[in-house]
């Protein structure tokens, strides 16, 4: 085991105050330390003098969960590809270098404290219809409802989304449609999907807007940084959805409601 | 009738449908720039070919096609310009705080330009409109050729005179240049927007949008290039 010496230029900052890069000195960090152990060991010798300790998110610490954030050096969750911060280890640094360590930057995300951003805004896009509605009652059987395993395979790649945010922070327009895409996508191709299709596509696409997170310019820089390789071919998939599902809306009967019974 | 415009305009304020209306506008002009270098590079079959070509143009449908074509066109020009300014707002303001640092992986610099190398071209396209067709401040209108015993425009001496000026001609290449940069983004880009580009097709679609930006590239340059070095006069 080795230990490296960094230099950390830390994000700062309370939420709706502006917030400044602190310096931060890190001598000796065992090159074994993930990067969230990094920081609670900074934290430690923070709160050991007497100062405020770096807030930042983290849960699970085993890159399922998509809780932990952070901008490293200009990329989210750091150089490691396919990635994310928790998994990051330190051993990937050199002595002596500078990490820049920034919360992920959104409009739609705003900062809660230091390297905290609220993400509400994906489970308000996930409300507005990335589900299936539940029919309550006995399940039916497994083998009622054939799919086809590159089908099942291809929902699974898009179900592989953490909702991490990655996308938004890595895209220069703050676009949520990779995470979108990807959510909407995974639905969207399996059967149980299909009765809910256009209404979830355009609900969740308005609600995205409504969360005001940029457009996409296919540039793929969400694809590059995405800890779990979503492909930005759930987003073709999405813009073609959503171009049928407003040629239907725009175009299609209206519907009308079902009369009582008596 | 309200209901259609209801769900249209709200097609038109959501973010995909903006993008759907700015690849299709971008499909259209993609065909009018190749279209374009096409009939201008009859000015290497000769004299009479590129003002027969000219002619044909003015005198079509009588004299109603150009028109129907320059009214899509401007239609096609002006939801392209105004849908990716409202876009380029919207991204901007997505993102209020910069970045400290901020590493882009995977994506080129025509990219990340499109606006400025767009904004040009529109700056471009009303000066060559001034120049060529409305022919503002000179005296190209008085141009005049005989051709199988009809008096006609005479388009090639107007490009050779509009060419024979080391400025306009300068202007000329840096919008090409500018213009090539952004169909090489723009071409590969509008087959993601409109969701029909596959991982087979991806790699094909930006190859075919780097040969198109070199092709139009060359294609219009050679034209000034030969009028500059005196191998059209």
């Amino acid at each position: 085991m080795s230990q490296l010496n960094l230099h950390l230029k830390v994000w700062r900052q309370n939420a709706g105050q502006p917030g400044h890069f602190q310096d931060i000195e890190a001598p000796e960090i065992p090159d074994h330390a993930s990067f969230l152990e990094m920081m609670d060991i900074i934290n430690e010798r923070l709160i050991a003098k007497g100062q405020e300790p770096v807030a930042f998110d983290h849960d699970c610490r085993e890159g399922i969960c998509g809780m932990c954030s952070m901008q490293i050096n200009g990329v989210p969750h750091g150089p490691e590809k396919a990635t994310t911060t928790c998994q990051l280890h330190m051993r990937k640094f050199r002595t002596g270098d500078t990490i820049w360590v920034e919360p992920f930057r959104a409009k739609a995300f705003p900062v809660i404290k230091d390297l905290v951003v609220n993400r509400g805004a994906f489970d308000r896009i996930q409300q507005a219809g990335g589900f299936v509605t539940v029919r309550t009652g006995a399940p039916q059987d497994a083998n009622a409802l054939p799919i086809g395993k590159e089908v099942a395979d291809a929902a699974m790649d898009a179900a592989a989304c953490i909702g991490c945010g990655a996308c938004v922070a890595a895209c220069k327009n703050a676009s949520a449609m990779l995470f979108v895409s990807a959510k909407a996508g995974q639905l969207n191709l399996l059967p149980q999907g299909q009765p809910e299709k256009d209404r979830r596509t355009l609900g969740m696409v308005r609600q995205m807007d409504k969360e005001g997170f940029g457009n996409c310019t296919n540039q793929y820089e969400c694809e590059a940084a995405c800890p779990k390789e979503i492909s930005v071919r759930w987003i073709t998939k999405l813009n073609r959805d959503y171009a049928v599902a407003a040629v239907k809306d725009a175009f299609g009967n209206t519907r009308k409601e079902a009369g009582g019974g008596d | 009738m309200s209901a259609v415009f209801d769900s249209l305009s709200r097609f038109y304020a959501s973010s995909i449908g903006k993008k759907i209306l700015v690849a299709l506008t971008g499909l259209m002009l993609l065909g009018f720039v190749l279209g374009h270098m096409i009939g201008n590079l009859l000015i290497f079959v000769g004299k009479d070919a590129i003002n027969e070509y000219g002619h044909m143009l003015q005198t079509m449908l009588h004299g109603g096609g150009v028109w129907i074509a320059r009214i899509g066109l401007l239609g096609a020009v002006v939801v392209h310009v105004v849908a990716t300014i409202q876009l380029t707002q919207a991204n901007r303001a997505a993102r209020k705080d910069a970045y400290g640092m901020h590493k882009a992986q995977v994506s080129g610099k025509a990219s990340h330009t499109m606006i400025w190398s767009g904004l040009t071209i529109l700056a471009f396209i009303i000066y060559h409109l001034l120049h060529f067709t409305v022919r503002k401040n000179n005296d190209y209108d008085t141009y005049k050729t005989v051709l199988h015993g009809e008096t006609v425009h005479d388009v090639y001496r107007m490009v050779i005179a509009g060419f024979s000026w080391a400025p306009a001609s300068i202007f000329y290449i840096i919008a090409m240049v500018l213009l090539s940069s952004h169909l090489s983004h723009g071409f590969s880009s509008l087959f993601q927007t409109l969701g029909v580009a596959t991982d087979k097709t991806e790699p094909l679609f930006k190859k075919l949008g780097y040969a198109f930006a070199g092709l139009i590239l060359v294609g219009n340059c050679s034209i000034v290039l030969a009028v500059w070095l005196g191998y059209v006069r």
